[in-house]
This record gives structure tokens, sequence and C-alpha cells, in this order.
């Protein structure tokens, strides 16, 4: 899409906000509407956006196809984990109240934001990887 | 004022559902499909519903809807036209529409208080997700705390369902490579 002047001007004023209100999404999911997996899909939104309007090629290379296939493992990997280090710590899987022992309610906020993290990086990772799997052939 | 808005979104979701069956260029489908979500998703919002309004939004309406264009671009953008008759399949569906909406007599009244859902579980998540997790948002305290186990679960699912994708379309593609590459040298 070369010749879209226009789309190519609103789509790169767009992709700022998106990505930020991703972030919104996903850091505002303890008080509002929201958490990992819609701020993981908006995330994917915004790059399938770029890669609609500037290409396959340009956005894969900004985010390289081999790292998403890293982001995928590791997301599941970051939530697996805290469940594994709460076990380390003498609780139940997924205890976030053994991740601070001075305060319980901070060690659930925490546990939280981190396993939300790790929802974030798989689903947008795997929207974006089956995107690009798609995208990719037929041509 | 409820049940009007109630009433026009199920009506529009109907007008949508009868399209999608109708029309025979996949695009309009798939296009059909992403307003369909979106009717959806104000439906659920209209039920108080966020946090599902929202998924509904991003999932159904944006990501699958892309997902979907792109495989159509794989494919033909017209349905073949049907080979078999019609009547046993519509049969099947009116009847299994029907035991549906017979099984839904026997369901709760929708927001009444004294079900199983409103008084047992959901009272217990109300009443003591803010004290033992000082979380606001009780969706998110029984999604990622008490629920935790299961968010896990799902994660694992959509882990599974890129790897799946990957390894049927991208070792294909690997292979006609080498044979273009084959076919050149």
């Amino acid at each position: 899409m070369r010749g879209h002047l226009i789309l190519r001007v609103v789509s790169k004023i767009l992709i700022p906000f998106l990505l930020l209100f991703a972030l919104y999404v996903q850091f505002h999911g303890d008080f509002g509407p929201g958490g990992g997996f819609q701020a993981g899909v908006i995330v994917a939104a915004a790059f399938v956006l770029y890669a609609l309007i500037f290409g396959l090629r340009a956005t894969q290379k900004i985010i390289s196809p081999a790292l998403l296939e890293v982001a995928v493992p590791l997301g599941v990997l970051i939530y697996a984990g805290v469940g594994v280090y709460t076990w380390l710590m003498g609780g139940n899987f997924l205890d976030y109240n053994m991740i601070d022992s001075h305060d319980p309610s901070h060690g659930q906020h925490l546990g939280v934001l981190l396993v939300e993290a790790g929802v974030l990086l798989t689903v947008s990772s795997t929207m974006l990887l089956i995107f690009y799997t798609f995208a990719g052939r037929g041509r | 004022m409820e049940f009007l808005i109630n009433l026009i979104l199920l009506l529009f979701l109907a007008a949508v559902t009868i399209g999608i069956i109708g029309v025979r260029n996949l695009f309009a489908v798939v296009v059909l499909g992403g307003a369909y979500s979106f009717l959806m998703a104000t439906l659920l919002i209209a039920m108080d519903a966020v946090d599902v309004g929202m998924t509904e939004a991003a999932v159904g309406a944006g990501v699958s809807t892309v997902l979907l264009l792109s495989a159509l671009h794989l494919t033909n953008t017209e349905e073949a036209p049907a080979k078999h008759s019609n009547v046993l399949p519509i049969a099947l569906s009116l009847l299994t529409g029907a035991v549906l909406v017979y099984g839904t007599w026997d369901l709760p009244r929708y927001g009444e208080a004294d079900t199983a859902v409103n008084s047992y579980v959901g009272d217990e998540y109300l009443a003591r997700s803010i004290p033992e997790t000082t979380i606001p948002n009780v969706v998110t305290s029984v999604l990622a705390t008490y629920r935790g186990y299961d968010t896990l679960g799902e994660t694992a699912v959509i882990f599974t369902a890129g790897i799946g994708v990957l390894m049927l379309l991208k070792g294909r593609r690997r292979k006609e490579d080498e044979d273009e590459e084959e076919e050149r040298s």
C-alpha cells in the first residue's frame, strides 16, 4: 500500500496510541476492566495494522518471527515460574501471598502483575505469529 | 429502556446472522462476522460484563477478522455452491435450535438474586476478594488469583494454538521454497 498517503499518515498517528492504550489496559487491569489477554490482543492489533499498511517485511524487521517464537513459550514459562516460585517459598502453587512475606497484599499485586505480563507476552506474540504465518504464505 | 436496547441489539444480531447464512461472498461473510462480534460486545456491556465485552471486541471483531481475511487471501472469495440438498442440514439445525430453546425454559431468569450462581460462590468471591487480595476489580482477582490455575491453562491453550498453526503452515512453506529453488536450478 505504498500510494495510500492518508492511510499511512493516520496509522502512524494511531499506532502509538494503540500501544499506549494496550499498556493502560494491561496495568489498569487490577482496577478496571482489562488484563493481559485484552492488552495482548491490542498490542498484536497495532502491529497487524502496521503490517497491513507498511508491508509484512517492514514489520518483520521490527519484530522478527524468531523473536516471537521465543516470546510465545516465555510467557507461559513466566506464568508457571511464578507458581513454582511460590511453591519454593513454601506456599501452594500460584499462592501469591508467599511472594512478599511481610505484606501478603503486596505479594498479591506483584503476583497478578507478573502473571498478567506472562499472559500479555504469550497472547500478543501468538496472535502476531499466526498473522505472520498466514500473511507470509501465498506470495 | 434497557429492554428496548437489548431487543434492538438482538434483532440486529439475528439480521446479521441471517445475512451470514445468505451471502455467498466470503469477504462479506468475514465483515458481517466482525459486525456480529461488535454487536455481541455491545450486548455484553449492556449486561454489565465489561471485561468479557472488551475481550469480544478485541478478539472477535479485531484479530479474528484480520486472521480470517488473511486466510481468505489464500483461498477463493466465493463460497462453492452446495452439492447436496439442504433439507437435512436445515432440519437438523432447526431441531438443535428447538432443543436449546427448550433448555432455556429451565434456566433462571437473567439477574435473579436467588440463583445458584448469584448466591453461593459469587457472594463468597465478592465478600472475600477485597479483604484478601486488595485488588479492586473482582474479575481480575478471580481470574488471576482464585482461578489462577485455570488462567495458566488458558495461556497454555493459546500457546498450543500458536505452535499448532506454526507446525501446520510454516513447515509446508519451507518445503515449497525448496521446490521452487530446485525448479530454478
